[in-house]
């Protein structure tokens, strides 16, 4: 798309877009949404990227290693998190009886492991979704 | 008042999904389908769930038309 007002709007809102998606994720705890959404709403930032500027561009911010990495990392982060519970003698996804600090109720701060199963899952969603989209750009017309 | 935006919301979600059908132009269909989502959007929020909602207006507004965009650029535009 060779359209120099797209390009501007792109330009100036894909960082807005991105906060947005990571205050999502970061208060998945205590307000509506959570890391399913906000990674969303990052891949769709990145997607509105390749769009815009090219698959070339976009492959130099997000490559197909670094979409491989962030894709087992998120899974792994969280199966890591997951059996900490099973370690200390728990049951899977043990929360606060595993030794997780509990935090201020309502405070970003809060809720044991949950704000760092958010992230995994963020990572994971996001790399998801753009990875899904670059493979499908990518393929050569039949 | 409130029950009369309702009606109207599902009244517009039912000609939306029925234009959805009948548009020839399938790039017009993918757009039409995305009002779609963000009408459905604020039909979750009316019902007390904005978790859905906020998931709704991400997903299926943006990713699955975004998508649908992409796939509409691989194959034909007309059906």
């Amino acid at each position: 798309m060779n359209d120099i007002i797209v390009k501007t709007v792109t330009r100036i809102m894909v960082p807005f877009i991105q906060m947005y998606g990571i205050f999502v994720i970061l208060n998945g705890h205590i307000s509506p949404g959570g890391g399913f959404a906000g990674g969303a709403l990052i891949g769709v930032s990145l997607i509105l990227y390749t769009l815009v500027f090219g698959v070339g561009a976009a492959e130099k911010k997000f490559s197909h290693r670094l979409g491989d990495l962030s894709e087992s990392g998120g899974i792994l982060i969280y199966l890591v998190i997951g059996s900490v519970g099973i370690v200390s003698g728990g049951y899977f996804l043990t929360n606060l009886d595993a030794g997780f600090l509990k935090g201020e109720a309502g405070a970003l701060l809060s809720g044991g492991m949950i704000p760092l199963l958010m992230v995994a899952i963020g990572i994971k969603v996001t790399s998801t979704i753009i990875t899904l989209f670059h493979a499908m750009i990518e393929e050569d017309p039949s | 008042m409130i029950e009369f935006f309702n009606v109207l919301l599902v009244i517009f979600l039912i000609l939306s999904a029925l234009a959805v059908e009948r548009t020839k132009d399938l790039l017009s269909a993918v757009i039409i389908f995305g009002a779609y989502s963000f009408m459905m959007a604020v039909v979750w929020l009316l019902l007390r769930s904005p978790d859905v909602a906020l998931t709704e207006a991400a997903i299926g507004a943006g990713v699955t038309t975004l998508l649908f965009v992409g796939l509409v650029s691989r194959t034909r535009r007309w059906e």
